[in-house]
């Protein structure tokens, strides 16, 4: 007994210290209330120097957290556990923050640097008059593969997939918008169809493709495809360009079908404590050479004009990231469709993933 | 005078189990009988009868099975051998030091050693069998699963192995029973307390892995924590998600019932 109250002082003594070492280290290095900024984004998704760039010209501190998914995002913002002042979700995820209340106004006058952006790319329908959000990076979803795997072969429809040759050789990121999505658009509907049965089409088209799907996983899928542990993976454009980084074999294509158009933008949560901070970020990330340095790590495309002035020439007018005003056509953004559409999506998908091959 | 200070040493207890074992379950059963709209419902628990979650359930509790099962073959003849070492206590230490480290770390690192040009496939190619898909398969899934999970398993066999009086033992075999039958009738009757221990510390957790289902095994198995995870994260249909934990509870509650030690009984 002696023994365990000794061990146990020892724990609460070591456990103080340790306490207040951390506070000293943070008060040194100035994490404390109004000089700091907590920015929460997808994980691999900013250029880290220009983090301390930030902390350099403006004197905050960043904490920095990461998700891996809208729906994660928006579920941690709503708790409101951390206090988080810049956020950067997707369009629909956008659409229903601001219906639930969960943004605040961005104000224009702060953000000088807003002339950069394109203008395709300002006063779009999930957000009219960008009055909660800024585009910080936008692209499509595709199949990115390796041509010297599979004996170059092209891939130019969502069909090709189906190929009876192909067993075993796809992953997909585990996304139910995502999958569900280019199922549906290889059946030549809309990937914000809410047509319940051809959501059960597309359903069965996909459960077609099992013997195909060697795994349907989540961020660690650019390692995977990198690594040739698969010859084709539907992906994110963003994580294409990841991919082709480390491995130049690789290609990345939008099916002619069409497919999903996706937006990134910047929001300022009401969880926000630095609302002026925040504003701060998001002008500093509009900045023409920030942007183009950004862009250049992150390997999405970019919206801003000014940056891709910046931006070599054969990266800007690479047709697989900046598709032509053809193809372009043919995407869709996705449209919020309500929690019970969702919930039915995703009902399917499970369905999807249960069925064995 | 001393129930009074009995009582006062009850509330830190009390209250641990108010706040973070009752109210969770009560809040967790409260939102199953929620629905997406926020209303008053029994759909959730109709969703669940539907196949597709029994079909869930079943192959939950059939992963969870084969674990256990591979778990126990393993950890208990490692468990009878660590206690006949002279140093017992460091192997043992030995064996718990990989549950140190972070689980998600492990898992990464079986991704690398699995792959395709990872080093299983490496030393299949050297003995001429050739590279196999291991990956995203049951068997990684199962292989994993149990890696991670037999420490928990060895540790209360050991603890039963460890308090077994030896001379019982030394009793059997006198009186003339075989090797074979001492450990049926005399170590094995007498550690069982352990293994059931050991079985529902695997058994509980493995019918509601998640993580291990997209990394390992690619999302090729699903199991009730995968459907979990969704419905909280990605569908935000709490009632759902809160429905299924519901379900496991009770599943929990049951085999705690029949893998408890009921001496009153007997």
């Amino acid at each position: 007994m002696k023994k365990l109250i000794q061990a146990l002082v020892a724990l609460f003594v070591v456990s103080f210290l340790l306490i207040f070492w951390v506070d000293k280290l943070n008060s040194s290095q100035g994490y404390s209330g109004g000089n700091t900024i907590t920015v929460y984004n997808w994980g691999g998704y900013i250029d880290p120097t220009l983090i301390d760039q930030f902390e350099e010209e403006t004197g905050l501190t960043v904490i920095y957290e990461t998700f891996d998914s809208n729906e994660a995002a928006m579920t941690k913002i709503q708790q409101g556990g951390t206090s988080y002042d810049v956020a950067v979700p997707s369009e629909y995820a956008i659409e229903q923050m601001v219906e639930d209340d969960l943004l605040y106004k961005i104000d224009h006058s702060k953000i000088p640097n807003l002339k950069n952006i394109d203008e395709r790319f300002l006063d779009l329908s999930f957000d009219p008059g960008n009055q909660y959000s800024i585009p910080y990076f936008w692209g499509t979803v595709g199949i990115a593969y390796n041509p010297t795997l599979l004996g170059d072969r092209e891939f130019n429809s969502w069909n090709d997939l189906w190929a009876d040759d192909l067993r075993n050789q796809i992953l997909l990121v585990d996304g139910a918008r995502e999958v569900m999505g280019f199922g549906l658009n290889s059946l030549n509907y809309s990937l914000n169809d809410t047509n319940k049965d051809h959501l059960q089409e597309a359903k069965e088209k996909l459960e077609d493709l099992q013997p195909n799907i060697k795994g349907i996983v989540g961020d660690e899928i650019s390692m995977l495809l990198a690594n040739g542990e698969a010859a084709i993976g539907v992906v994110w454009s963003g994580v294409a360009a990841d991919i082709m980084w480390e491995n130049e074999a690789l290609e990345y294509v939008v099916p002619e079908e069409g497919s999903n158009l996706w937006f990134d933008s910047m929001v300022i949560p009401k969880t926000a404590k630095n609302i002026d901070g925040a504003h701060q970020f998001i002008n500093f990330m509009l900045n023409a050479e920030i942007a183009a340095q950004n862009t250049d790590w992150v390997g999405y495309s970019t919206p801003n004009k000014a940056a891709m002035e910046l931006l070599p020439e054969e990266t800007v007018t690479d047709e697989r990231f900046y598709p032509s005003p053809e193809l372009t056509a043919k995407l869709e953004v996705y449209e919020n469709l309500g929690k019970e559409m969702l919930g039915y999506y995703n009902e399917l998908y499970l369905q999807f993933k249960m069925h064995k091959k | 005078m001393e129930t009074r200070s009995r009582n006062l040493y009850l509330i830190p207890y009390v209250l641990w189990i108010a706040l973070f074992v009752i109210t969770p379950i009560l809040l967790i059963v409260y939102y199953s009988f929620i629905d997406i709209h926020g209303n008053f419902s029994l759909i959730n628990y109709q969703k669940f009868f539907t196949p597709v979650y029994l079909k869930m359930t079943l192959s939950s509790f059939w992963y969870a099975f084969l674990i256990t099962a591979f778990t126990l073959i393993v950890a208990y003849p490692t468990a009878f051998l660590l206690t006949k070492t002279k140093y017992k206590h460091l192997w043992l230490l030995l064996i718990i030091v990989p549950s140190w480290i972070n689980l998600l770390l492990k898992a990464y690192a079986f991704l690398g050693i699995f792959g395709t040009f990872g080093f299983a496939n490496a030393m299949l190619e050297v003995f001429g069998i050739g590279t196999k898909q291991i990956l995203f398969t049951d068997f990684s899934f199962i292989f994993v699963s149990v890696y991670i999970f037999i420490p928990f398993m060895i540790l209360p066999i050991f603890n039963a192995l460890d308090k077994l009086n030896p001379t019982f033992v030394d009793a059997s075999r006198d009186l003339g029973a075989s090797g074979w039958t001492t450990f049926w009738k005399v170590i094995v009757p007498l550690t069982i307390d352990g293994v059931k221990s050991g079985c529902q510390v695997v058994f509980i957790p493995a019918l509601s892995l998640f993580m291990l289902t997209r990394l390992i095994a690619g999302n090729r198995v699903i199991t009730l924590g995968t459907a979990v995870e969704q419905h909280f994260l990605v569908t935000q249909d709490w009632g759902m998600g809160s429905t299924i934990a519901v379900f496991l509870v009770i599943i929990m509650a049951v085999i705690m019932f029949f893998t408890g030690n009921r001496k009153r009984g007997l």
